[in-house]
């Protein structure tokens, strides 16, 4: 390694990241980030408004994710820029909003890196038996958040690649339970009839299907995390769509036989409360191979999630440095590795931190609470897009159909979500919301002075129609 | 075992993250910090992305 440098510090006189990723790396990324929500979270909408409202959410907030995937999927194929949604705030919609988004970006994923440390550390524990103490549950968390930082740290094709394999796993391990329980044959394993009644199917009504929201966005949250390896992939108007579009399709295809599995195995006060719902399927067909495939699926599952988490927040916070929305130190790449690796070891501490002090339940609250505002700024940044540049005026790798359908529906789940999450987290997302109102307050009064005007916007697009 | 692997944990960690302070240290005292911050963003955008889509 030091040769390397040393004769890297002879030659390299500017240094950005490396164009060397592909479709399937961007698959890797979306994909491994969001399909521990399958092992995990999805289960907890099951609580809140019965089996049939955890179907009817998978599928709502799949057209939520749909929405997400097609305006994300033009709006980068044209924005190719690390930072993805950060980048695109800053050309289209303006520095403040950028900021916030970038910082949507940075607390989604910082959180969701923590909730999959926590949970590998829950899952090892519940595993080890006597004598697993505090000591050696925080080594767990410890390793994970800090291998993968290392990891990140070496490369981002080491890194991606690893997840494409370990995503890669933990899906076909879905599709094994699925033909393992023989799904063509209700009454011999499965028993959805018994376990999903009409008296029971919705429990609390169409209240609880509202309710619901708050808990399946976790089916998909962090497709749209595709779009921080804009900068990395060799052809970003072509591998970002087919990247994200097939991520999506993998995923609904996974949902949906995720609930099917676990709607016929077990009763919904069951599945609405156990940490598990997959692994504990495993359980329930009485086969230690299934059990113990569906254990190493779990730990994966939440590797890959991890792992492209400290990916997307570390490229976050490396492109609000290279902007001076902060200290222009953040934009520091490695000259050997090509990684922004002041951004991932910066965010080693915090991510450590929470894992230690915080639950699986805050957590996961607030990474879906930024990921919904992060969202809600998608449905807007889309119209006001379409607006300033309209279809013709700007090469777009990718343009999404029926607009401003899909955005508009994109706003109106993002409201329903926001009252499902009040209902149960309500102070959580008043916090929140004071928090980044606090932040817009101090870019806008203090940081902002230290932005370059000129440099930020790097896009060669012509005049916005109106200016 | 898991007991084992948690304790390998927190030595790896430790390990781990010392490499890559000491490898921070080492880039940031044989760069320039002109050179570790040049990368501005859509200047490869201009150069590989020329193509027609």
């Amino acid at each position: 390694m030091s040769n390397a440098t040393a004769s890297a510090a002879d030659t390299v006189k500017k240094v950005s990241l490396l164009r060397i990723l592909g479709p399937g790396h961007v698959w890797a990324l979306g994909v491994g980030i969001v399909l521990v929500g399958e092992y995990t979270g999805w289960n907890f909408a099951v609580d809140k408004g019965g089996t049939l409202a955890a179907l009817i959410i998978c599928w709502v907030i799949g057209l939520l994710y749909t929405s997400v995937a097609m305006i994300d999927s033009e709006v980068t194929s044209t924005v190719a820029a690390a930072g993805g949604q950060y980048a695109q705030a800053k050309h289209i919609v303006g520095p403040l909003m950028a900021f916030n988004v970038a910082l949507y970006l940075v607390f989604a994923y910082t959180m969701l890196e923590v909730s999959n440390a926590i949970l590998i550390a829950d899952t090892v524990k519940a595993y080890a038996g006597d004598g697993f103490s505090d000591w050696h549950y925080k080594g767990i968390i410890a390793i994970v958040i800090v291998g993968l930082a290392a990891l990140n740290y070496r490369g981002v094709l080491m890194t991606l690649n690893v997840n494409f394999v370990i995503t890669a796993i933990a899906y076909l391990a879905i599709i094994v339970l699925f033909f393992s329980v023989q799904p063509w044959s209700q009454g011999t394993i499965l028993k959805l009839n018994e376990m999903v009644t009409p008296e029971n199917a919705l429990p609390y009504g169409w209240i609880g299907v509202i309710a619901a929201f708050h808990w399946g966005i976790w089916f998909y949250l962090g497709i749209e995390g595709t779009t921080q390896a804009a900068e990395e992939v060799r052809s970003p108007s072509r591998s970002l769509p087919y990247g994200t579009m097939a991520g999506m399709i993998t995923l609904l295809i996974g949902a949906s036989l995720t609930w099917y599995i676990c709607a016929s195995l077990m009763p919904w006060q069951y599945l609405g409360f156990t940490y598990y719902p997959l692994l504990d399927a495993g359980k329930l067909t009485g086969s230690a191979l299934l059990e113990n495939m569906m254990f190493t699926a779990t730990i994966l599952a939440a590797l890959a999630s991890a792992n492209g988490c400290i990916n997307d927040a570390a490229r976050a916070w490396f492109s609000l440095g290279r902007d001076r929305y902060l200290p222009p130190w953040f934009s520091a790449v490695h000259p050997v590795y090509r990684t922004p690796y002041r951004s991932i070891i910066f965010l080693v501490p915090i991510a450590l931190a929470f894992a230690f002090i915080a639950n699986l339940g805050q957590a996961i609250t607030f990474s879906i609470l930024s990921g919904v505002l992060h969202y809600t700024f998608m449905s807007v940044n889309i119209m006001m897009f379409r607006n300033k540049w309209p279809l013709g005026t700007i090469q777009r790798g990718y343009t999404h159909p029926f607009h401003p359908l899909p955005a508009i529906i994109l706003l109106a789940l993002c409201v329903v979500t926001y009252f499902a999450i009040f209902l149960g987290y309500g102070a959580q997302l008043t916090a929140m919301v004071v928090f980044y109102i606090i932040m817009s307050l101090w870019f806008h009064f203090y940081r902002y002075r230290y932005v370059k005007r000129g440099d930020q916007f790097t896009m060669p697009w012509p005049k916005p129609r109106g200016y | 075992m898991w007991i084992t692997i948690a304790n390998i944990g927190w030595v790896l960690s430790a390990a781990l993250l010392l490499w890559m302070l000491y490898d921070w240290f080492r880039v940031d005292t044989s760069y320039s910090e002109a050179t570790l911050t040049s990368s501005r963003e859509g200047e490869i955008e201009g150069v590989q992305e020329s193509h027609k889509v």
